[in-house]
């Protein structure tokens, strides 16, 4: 076995679909003022909401759907908190990630009555897209091939949240939102209406990450089966400066890292090693952050003039 | 005929405080009106409401004869009300296009078109003759171009009532000018405007109509052919102001030397340039010059918080240049900071803690590291009561100070350091008129005591007022040295703009 064959690539790929959703719903949230550090709490509700869909109704669309609108139901709680009742964001996401994380344990029991993990073989799992013309060309077609459709949706979704952002007029008001509360609210902007859409977004985009986890790879949920995907998605977010394209380069970066990790498993290296690597990556990656991420004109001091 | 906008019998309390007590005042179209007041006068409480940003507790606004109600600014601009923050309201990452479209952005097909914008904001900016590029990042331009952006913007929204809230607070006195022309001709062009503000010059130069604010009533209502400067203060301050001390004649040996100062010297520009400078004894040194021509670089290089490339700066016989900022105050300088906030007060710290800065390492108020607030406690209170600062305690937040109050405080902090020199930079910057006299006043009193005073003003009268001596800064280097005798603000400006007193007056270039 090579260590960088196509297969490798394909998988990096199918790594990059929950990071990429979710690091893309926290730009939206960072790009009205709202940083969410709930993006492993997001993740793991539609994760959870997903299969208990996917097992109630049997269909993966219905389960999808379950799942987003899971994660949309706790990102409302977020917003509630963060918005109307102007609680600290950091506080209040990391609140949402351990209230999940107990959530979906404590439904794993009194839903399924199992305690770390649920499998059911009758449950059926993302489908596999076969692109038509794409899929002839001798190695592109093995790449880009045959992934989940959630796969295809993540890079979709950065490309549309891109042309969100700068051609459109409700995109260029939430940049503004981001940029400078006060002056978009003596400008009129309804900037409230703003940040809600952009929580809503959030949680569906975090939920379409979780499907992608429960229902993509294996279909079973496993108690934190995100391991820490919401917090890189976090700093892929920064490291892409909450740029859709940004984004998705950086989102790149980190699935590569993740299928690294599990393929040198294959090398006889300790899984708890490899295991690392993802976030060994992480750091160097603060080192060229430093303070930058989405900007915004809030600071500590005011000057007089 | 119907009045383009009044305001009747306006009332607002906060609590048991009546911020503003049955004002009323009136515009016509294509008229400028002043309202003048010192700070906490209720001006901008009357604005806010007009605005839809307060609910008035009782009171009718009425636009054009019929009676209006705004319960948020997009309530005013859609009536065709505008307002000019004192602070900008800009998104300095978005090009001036964008800053001034935002909220009423050209679409096509649900999309932004930006290139609509742009040409719709060069004809606007042409029609008006208000000079911006569009193109340009709004963070990049200087700030009189961001006012102009702020003025555009309200002018896009479709505003017929302009208000402008403190609008020449910030800008340098050539930016004034163009202010004042473009308010002038913006009148003239149908508009009317209302001008907030406690710079009285400004307001006889452009207004017809001036209503005076004083502890949220009205106090005058007067037509500008019919007043002046003197009756407009005595209405706004409530009594009728002192004339400064006499200034003794004191011949002093020479205190603050500076030698052949260089900062920057490999930059392209230099920012300070061979300066030279001496303070002596009983001697205000002002120093006038366009902000940005080296003067924050200057007073920095002085006491201690800037490093300097070659030159040296003695205090008395003790040399300053290279020793810490605690060695240069030690030595006998205090500093009243041209930034309130960024240099003078922790916003976050209580009005103690602010008044305690510095004094903490006196023997006085510290034994064994310990810090004695309780005669420290006494001497705020003095300080409090000498300058008339409003405060709730000694424990409010410093940030909770109107900017007058605060820089009011650290006046007194600055100067109960009694030291021998003094650099008073921009000491009454934002601060009304009754505190302007408390502290030009402590200021002439400690030059009459024999100490020596480096004071750095944008305000060219202030300037005219405490200086002996006035020195001209441009580009880096002193350019003149002028007594106070022969300095007028003519002479002043043209020096400032960099142009040679030979020259005819006319030539005054735009630096800024």
């Amino acid at each position: 076995m090579e260590l960088l064959d196509l297969s490798f690539f394909t998988s990096a790929i199918r790594m990059i679909s929950p990071i990429l959703l979710a690091a893309l719903g926290g730009a939206l949230c960072a790009r009205v003022g709202i940083f969410n550090v709930g993006l492993e709490g997001l993740i793991l509700a539609g994760a959870f909401s997903a299969i208990v869909g996917n097992y109630y109704s049997g269909s993966v669309l219905v389960a999808v759907l379950v799942g987003a609108l899971g994660s949309v139901l706790v990102s409302l709680l977020f917003g509630l908190a963060a918005i109307r009742l102007k609680a600290n964001p950091i506080v209040a996401g990391i609140a949402i990630n351990f209230l999940v994380l107990g959530l979906t344990t404590f439904g794993l029991r009194a839903i399924f009555d199992v305690k770390g993990a649920f499998y059911d073989k009758n449950m059926e799992g993302l489908p596999k897209l076969d692109i038509p013309v794409i899929e002839g060309i001798p190695v592109v077609g093995k790449l880009l091939s045959g992934h989940s459709p959630l796969v295809y949706i993540a890079f979709l979704a950065g490309i549309l949240l891109y042309i969100f952002f700068y051609r459109t007029v409700t995109g260029f008001r939430v940049l503004a939102v981001g940029k400078n509360e006060a002056a978009a609210r003596s400008l009129g902007l309804k900037v409230t209406v703003l940040q809600y859409g952009a929580i809503v977004a959030c949680g569906i985009l975090c939920g379409l990450a979780g499907a992608q986890l429960s229902l993509g790879q294996v279909t079973m949920f496993t108690e934190g089966m995100t391991a820490g995907r919401g917090f890189i998605a976090l700093v892929a977010m920064m490291l892409g400066q909450s740029h859709p394209i940004g984004i998705v380069g950086s989102s790149l970066l980190f699935g590569l890292m993740d299928a690294l990790s599990i393929r040198l498993q294959g090398f006889s290296m300790p899984t708890q090693f490899t295991a690392m690597l993802p976030y060994i990556i992480t750091i160097i990656a603060m080192f060229f952050l430093k303070d930058r991420g989405a900007d915004s004109q809030l600071s500590g001091q005011q000057s007089s003039r | 005929m119907t009045y383009r906008l009044e305001m009747k019998e306006m009332t607002k309390k906060y609590g048991e405080f009546l911020a503003n007590d049955e004002v009323s005042i009136q515009l016509k179209k294509g008229e400028v009106l002043a309202i003048v007041g010192e700070n906490g006068a209720g001006k901008t409480t009357l604005m806010r409401m007009l605005y839809g940003l307060e609910q008035p507790t009782s009171g009718e606004i009425k636009l054009n004869g019929k009676t209006v109600k705004f319960s948020g600014p997009l309530d005013a601009i859609e009536n065709g009300i505008g307002m000019v923050h004192q602070h900008f309201m800009l998104f300095s990452d978005f090009s001036v296009t964008e800053n001034i479209v935002i909220g009423h952005e050209p679409k096509r097909n649900g999309f932004f078109d930006r290139k609509e914008a742009a040409e719709k904001v060069k004809a606007l900016s042409e029609q008006y003759k208000i000079h911006v590029n569009p193109l340009k990042k709004a963070g990049d331009c200087s700030i009189g171009e961001q006012q102009r952006i702020e003025i555009l913007k309200v002018l896009y929204q479709g505003a017929d009532i302009i208000i402008l809230d403190e609008p020449t607070a910030v800008l340098t006195p050539i930016e004034v000018e163009e202010l004042l022309k473009t308010i002038q001709f913006l009148a003239e062009q149908g508009k009317s405007i209302i001008l907030i503000t406690h710079k009285l010059p400004e307001v006889m130069k452009v207004s017809g109509q001036i209503t005076v604010l004083r502890n949220g009533k009205v106090t005058g209502n007067v037509l500008k052919q019919n007043t002046d400067i003197e009756q407009l203060a005595t209405l706004m301050v409530g009594r009728e102001l002192q004339k400064l001390t006499d200034r003794n004649q004191l011949e002093g040996e020479p205190l603050l030397v500076i030698d052949n100062l260089n900062i920057g010297v490999k930059e392209a520009k230099p920012i300070l340039d061979h300066l030279s400078l001496t303070v002596n004894r009983g001697e205000i040194v002002g120093i006038a010059g366009v902000s940005g021509n080296g003067q924050s670089e200057l007073i920095q290089a002085i006491s201690g918080l800037r490093k300097i490339d070659s030159g040296s700066i003695r205090l008395g016989e003790t040399i300053l240049n290279g020793k810490s900022v605690a060695y240069i105050r030690n030595a006998g300088l205090a500093h009243i900071p041209e930034d309130r906030y960024l240099w003078g007060a922790a916003k976050e710290a209580s009005v103690e803690e602010t008044g305690l800065m510095g004094y903490y390492r006196k023997k006085k108020f510290n034994q064994s590291s310990f810090i004695r607030l309780n005669g420290f406690r006494k001497l705020v209170r003095g300080w409090i009561e000498r300058f008339e600062i409003k405060t709730t305690s000694l424990d409010e937040k410093s940030g909770n100070l109107s900017g007058g109050n605060l820089q009011k405080l650290i006046v007194a902090r600055e100067l109960g350091f009694e030291t021998d020199f003094l650099i008073a930079a921009e000491p009454t910057r934002g601060v009304d008129i009754g505190a302007m006299e408390y502290i030009h006043e402590a200021i002439i009193a400690k030059r009459n005591n024999g100490d020596g005073i480096l004071l750095v003003s944008s305000e060219l009268t202030e300037i005219l007022t405490l200086s002996d001596r006035i020195a001209v800064m441009y580009e880096g280097k002193i350019v003149d040295i002028l007594d106070r005798n022969d300095a007028t603000e003519e002479r002043l400006s043209v020096l400032m703009a960099g142009g040679n007193e030979n020259e005819s007056s006319t030539k005054t270039t735009t630096t800024a």
